[in-house]
């Protein structure tokens, strides 16, 4: 293996290999601290008017385990079974990804204002 | 620029996208760009994930493939539902969503096991596997429960399921998923791992099951909400599995939003999480309900639309029966008429009215009514003692006077549409029978109250046709 290949497979998948991969643990939580608060933020100006096509933008936007998925299911050397398991994995995840979205812009093309209000 | 750097770019840019899609949901007027940058952003992420796995030797791409169109085959008449159906299809696709975070979790874990590899089965990695899979497969069944219970499944009890002892054995198998994970944490590549491994699928499975079928109709919006969190929160684990920060963002993104929803809906009411999950509320309200008989007053859909159409502020409460009688466009219609002879209409929204967060609005939408006539439960109580006429189409402990004043009620405390304070009130109901929660309505027996019994949908389009024919031009 070419030490680029080393390093994307570390980026792409990353095993955690040793000191480095503690590191990288700590990395992981501190974006997840951040990215929880920024979420929140940004959830709480959510119009409650909009709560139920948020609902399913959230769950398009959780079906971002795709991407593990693909990683699974395209993994080399993987048994077959493991394998498989992706695979059902991007079934699931598509199915959020093209129902949440389609949904989710049907719903609010529905929410129209007044005709004429100047509010 | 190297490969594994284009992959890392394509995930920062599809992150930025993913928080500016939740942004712009913040108005209905740049809603519809969120969903765009969404979509923008799942597209780079999976265009990213796809240079990683080929540059790095990937394989099984016609397998891929097949797993998208399947998926989208799926996936596009599910987004076709009528919109009575959202609550289902919602709570269907966090079970879509737990799956195959539970899927990956499981994958990568024989994965690891089958080669042996101790340092990628270090025991932080171990941890967030194990967390992966208890939320992911807990979110599988627990979703698929909601989702049959909402469909009206009928072999999935519709009233709360309680027996003795219920949250004890519920406590102990988590525990005992919990300690198995933790020997799995400690040991992961012992001979035995495998199928403690598999245990603790099967008892999150199993938890699901048994965490939603104490639940009732009405806790509906928390408990979607809090799967919703769940999903999210597994799709994170995922990321601290594969290290990928773009899951972790995403998944974030998602579970602060399932938090805030929860919130939201445990507040409008009055109950705590532990309360909702462990409570089983319909239960409790059948030993209050049953007091003496008390009389209804009922009256005419003639005489209702005499005094609706001399009243100059109507204030409408939607609840489930509206979306059940999917008589949303009859409202619609009685909202035309109420505006053409020059009558205020107002819509009031209770946060928990329907079966999960934002119901009621996605349904009066459907039938084009204005949002700015959607307001909410705080703004419309000011104005209730203005209100001529209350109209409550299908809505029940929403509007029930016990929640302010009777402390043996149980749903004292929750905050609730002052429809009592309206100069008269009328209220369309299926049956005599007590709502959902088996609760007594004290509104019902108020001397300005009248009951129009009968099915939303025709009393209401019956409504309308009395205000059209009287009045006309």
């Amino acid at each position: 293996m070419s030490l680029l290949d080393g390093t994307t497979l570390a980026l792409v998948q990353a095993p955690a290999h040793g000191g480095h991969g503690q590191l990288d643990f700590m990395g992981a939580l501190f974006v997840f601290m951040l990215a929880t608060f920024i979420g929140l933020m940004a959830i709480q100006r959510v119009s409650r008017l909009l709560h139920t096509p948020l609902m399913s933008l959230t769950n398009a936007i959780s079906a971002i385990a795709v991407v593990g998925a693909i990683i699974v299911a395209a993994g080399k050397d993987a048994p077959v079974y493991v394998t498989a398991l992706g695979l059902v994995a991007i079934f699931c995840s598509t199915t959020n990804i093209v129902s949440g979205f389609l949904i989710t812009d049907r719903m609010l093309k529905m929410f129209k204002k007044r005709e004429g209000s100047g509010k | 620029m190297s490969a594994a750097n284009l992959v890392q770019l394509l995930y920062l840019v599809a992150t930025g996208l993913f928080i500016m899609s939740l942004r712009w949901m913040s108005d209905p007027e740049t809603a519809r760009k969120g969903v765009f940058s969404g979509v923008a952003a799942m597209v780079l992420a999976v265009a990213g994930t796809l240079v990683g796995v080929v540059t790095t030797g990937g394989t099984h791409y016609w397998w891929i493939l097949l797993a998208f169109i399947v998926g989208a085959a799926v996936g596009y008449p599910l987004a076709q539902v009528p919109l009575t159906a959202v609550p289902q299809r919602t709570a269907l696709s966090h079970a879509f969503g737990g799956l195959a975070a539970g899927l990956v979790g499981a994958g990568k874990f024989f994965l690891y096991y089958g080669q042996g590899d101790a340092e990628a089965l270090a025991p932080y990695i171990v941890i967030a596997i194990v967390l992966e899979i208890l939320l992911g497969f807990l979110t599988f069944t627990g979703s698929l429960m909601a989702a049959g219970k909402l469909q009206e499944v009928k072999w999935i009890p519709q009233r709360p399921v309680t027996y003795p002892g219920q949250n004890v054995i519920n406590l102990c198998l988590f525990a005992l998923a919990l300690g198995l994970g933790a020997a799995l944490v400690l040991n992961p590549l012992a001979a035995w791992a495998p199928v403690a491994f598999l245990l603790v699928v099967l008892l999150s499975l199993a938890f699901g099951v048994l965490l939603i079928l104490p639940i009732g109709g009405a806790d509906m919006p928390t408990v979607i909400s809090i799967l919703n969190a769940y999903a999210g929160l597994s799709a994170v684990a995922m990321g601290f599995v594969l290290n990928n920060k773009l899951l972790i963002t995403a998944g974030a993104l998602d579970g602060s939003s399932g938090l805030i929803l929860s919130i939201i809906m445990c507040k409008a009411m009055n109950r705590s999480f532990a309360n909702v999950l462990f409570g089983a509320f319909g239960q409790a309200q059948q030993a209050v309900a049953g007091g003496e008989a008390k009389v209804y007053k009922s009256d005419t859909t003639e005489s209702a639309a005499q005094i609706m159409a001399q009243a100059s502020l109507v204030v409408i409460v939607p609840g489930y029966g509206m979306a059940v009688a999917q008589a949303q466009h009859r409202v619609r219609e009685l909202y035309d008429q109420l505006k053409k002879r020059g009558v205020t209409v107002k819509f009031a929204i209770h946060p928990v009215a329907g079966r999960m967060p934002g119901h009621m609005n996605v349904l009066l939408a459907e039938a084009e009514i204005p949002y700015d006539d959607l307001v909410e439960m705080d703004e419309i109580n000011g104005e209730m003692a203005q209100a001529d006429v209350a109209l409550i189409i299908g809505a029940n402990d929403v509007v029930n006077p016990a929640a302010r004043a009777d402390k043996t009620s149980p749903i004292y405390g929750m905050p609730i549409i002052d429809a009592d304070k309206a100069r008269t009130v009328y209220a369309i109901k299926r049956s005599k029978n007590p709502g959902f929660a088996g609760i007594e309505n004290e509104l019902y027996y108020l001397d300005k109250t009248f009951m129009l019994f009968g099915d939303a949908k025709a009393v209401v389009g019956d409504l309308a046709r009395q205000l059209a024919g009287e009045g006309g031009h």
